[in-house]
């Protein structure tokens, strides 16, 4: 037991830290906390010119939605980096229980993209004006975070499909433009053809988005329990798949001498 | 003569790596759809004057400014990667006919981009497309694309010296794409935008490209373009003259 919790906490740590040898200051300032306002901005300002909602909806779908980049892009350097530092195997080899290795690795990715998505919708709330109840503040951080569980866990198949796919950086910007357009961070559900609306019921951030919109317009949390309730469904069941992925890939790897391969 | 034709070998021989290379070749391609079918749904679901065609054309110059933007702040960079930026310095052409054909190459992809962005509004969202001056509209193109070029180049030349260059040319993805009217007129935005917006090219090569395709007259936004592009590669002529003398000085040429 203290082992795996060693494994989980800081075996985690060690991994999340290890992507700030190249993940300096100077990328994650600007790619962190600088891009998603102007995402945030670029889509408010299409909504005002195409008169669609208010600025509201789209700084609070934007900022979480943004988390999908710190949460689908850290997962899949958490596979992908190891192979390029070549470590994969010597990880891969040890008798570690892979519970706490690939579920550790993802606790500092779910703080950090909660962390993101949080300084967006703060940072731009600010800039554009967009007033949130003081008593929606501590609701709206639970859901944040929920959200990034959520999406972490869709980041753990990218993970594992890491195993398979050399370029994870193009699949990981792929999903993340599947994001933008089905959860309803800029797009409202209704709006979007119903195949695409019930799609999105499977997708990270769809049920969290709801909830915030509704937490930020006055809603209880208990009010939300339904959605909030949807959301941690949807990322535990992305996490388990993603594990059992990375489970199957890591054995077929060791079959086929091909963990390195690509 | 013979430097028309050593820009246009190279041009093609960069052209054919980036068509071979995930990131550029298809990530890039890629990605701007994904923005574009944003704004197909958003103005198709929103009760603006402006039509899906106007979004249409905004997207599609949208991704001829991804492909240049993403990769062109890194175009030495992956010369220095590569192994191959010490061999280009020292040839005896000048490095910014080297390099200018790499960043004409990525917006050479950005046709494609702007292609398949109208298809896609066409096939999937059934924006009709009708272009009033066919002749003015593929001058427009072509005179986008080069400007691109030229910006793509400054930026290759001036964010050498940043180890995270490509970090660099992410982040002028999104201010550009809001600020030069591509999906946000110019008049929603505050004033002091405005002026910033007049210096880059691609308000201009948007202006020319959706003047010519809705019956307007473009010739004054492209020499507006044209004009910014050859000042682009004017200052990043000079800006390539400043740091190569100060890597060969330093002896930093590959050690940034």
């Amino acid at each position: 037991m203290i082992v795996a919790a060693r494994i989980f906490f800081v075996g985690g740590l060690t991994s999340f830290r290890a992507l700030w040898y190249w993940l300096t200051p100077w990328i994650y300032v600007p790619t962190m906390l600088v891009a998603p306002l102007f995402q945030i901005l670029l889509f408010a300002y299409i909504g005002r010119s195409a008169h669609l909602r208010s600025d509201e909806f789209y700084v609070i779908g934007n900022a979480l939605q943004y988390a999908s980049i710190p949460c689908l892009f850290a997962m899949a350097q958490s596979i992908g980096g190891e192979r390029y530092q070549q470590t994969l195997g010597a990880i891969l080899v040890s008798p570690a229980p892979r519970i706490p290795l690939f579920f550790g690795r993802s606790l500092p990715v779910v703080l950090n993209g909660a962390f993101v998505s949080a300084f967006a919708l703060a940072a731009a709330s600010l800039i554009l004006g967009v007033h949130l109840p003081a008593s929606s503040l501590a609701p709206l951080v639970l859901v944040v975070l929920i959200a990034s569980f959520s999406c972490t866990g869709l980041g753990l198949i990218n993970a594992a499909l890491s195993l398979r796919i050399r370029e994870n950086a193009v699949l990981s910007n792929v999903i993340f433009g599947f994001l933008l357009i089905f959860t309803g961070a800029n797009v409202p559900l209704d709006s979007l053809p119903g195949w695409m609306s019930t799609a999105a019921q499977g997708m990270p951030f769809t049920h969290a988005i709801a909830a915030a919109r509704k937490l930020a317009d006055g809603a209880r949390l208990g009010d939300v329990g339904g959605l909030v309730g949807a959301e941690l469904l949807v990322g535990a069941v992305y996490g388990l798949a993603g594990y059992g992925l990375l489970r199957w890939f890591e054995t077929q790897g060791r079959r086929h001498a091909t963990l390195e391969r690509s | 003569m013979s430097t028309l034709r050593f820009v246009a070998v190279t041009w093609a021989l960069q052209f054919k790596m980036i068509m071979r290379s995930p990131f550029d070749g298809i990530g890039n391609v890629i990605y701007p759809l994904f923005f574009a079918t944003v704004a197909f749904f958003v103005f198709r679901a929103g009760h603006s004057p402006r039509t899906l065609l106007y979004a249409s054309f905004g997207a599609a110059v949208m991704g001829m400014w991804s492909s240049v933007s993403t990769s062109a702040g890194s175009a030495m960079q992956r010369e220095r990667w590569w192994g191959t930026l010490e061999l280009l310095v020292a040839a005896p052409r000048h490095f910014a006919l080297v390099l200018l054909p790499a960043t004409l190459g990525l917006a050479t992809v950005g046709v494609y981009n702007l292609a398949a962005t109208l298809l896609w509004g066409r096939f999937l969202f059934g924006v009709h497309l009708s272009i009033a001056h066919p002749l003015l509209f593929a001058v427009g193109v072509v005179g986008t694309v080069l400007a691109f070029g030229g910006l793509g180049f400054l930026f290759a030349v001036s964010f050498v010296r940043w180890r995270a260059a490509w970090v660099l040319g992410n982040f002028f993805e999104y201010p550009v794409w809001l600020i030069c009217g591509f999906l946000v007129p110019l008049t929603l935005l505050p004033g002091w935008v405005h002026p910033l917006a007049w210096a880059l090219a691609p308000t201009w090569g948007m202006n020319a490209i959706r003047e010519s395709a809705l019956g307007g007259s473009p010739l004054d936004d492209l020499a507006a373009c044209l004009g910014l592009g050859l000042g682009y590669v004017a200052l990043g002529v000079l800006v390539t003259e400043r740091v190569l003398r100060a890597a060969r000085l330093r002896g930093s040429l590959s050690l940034t």
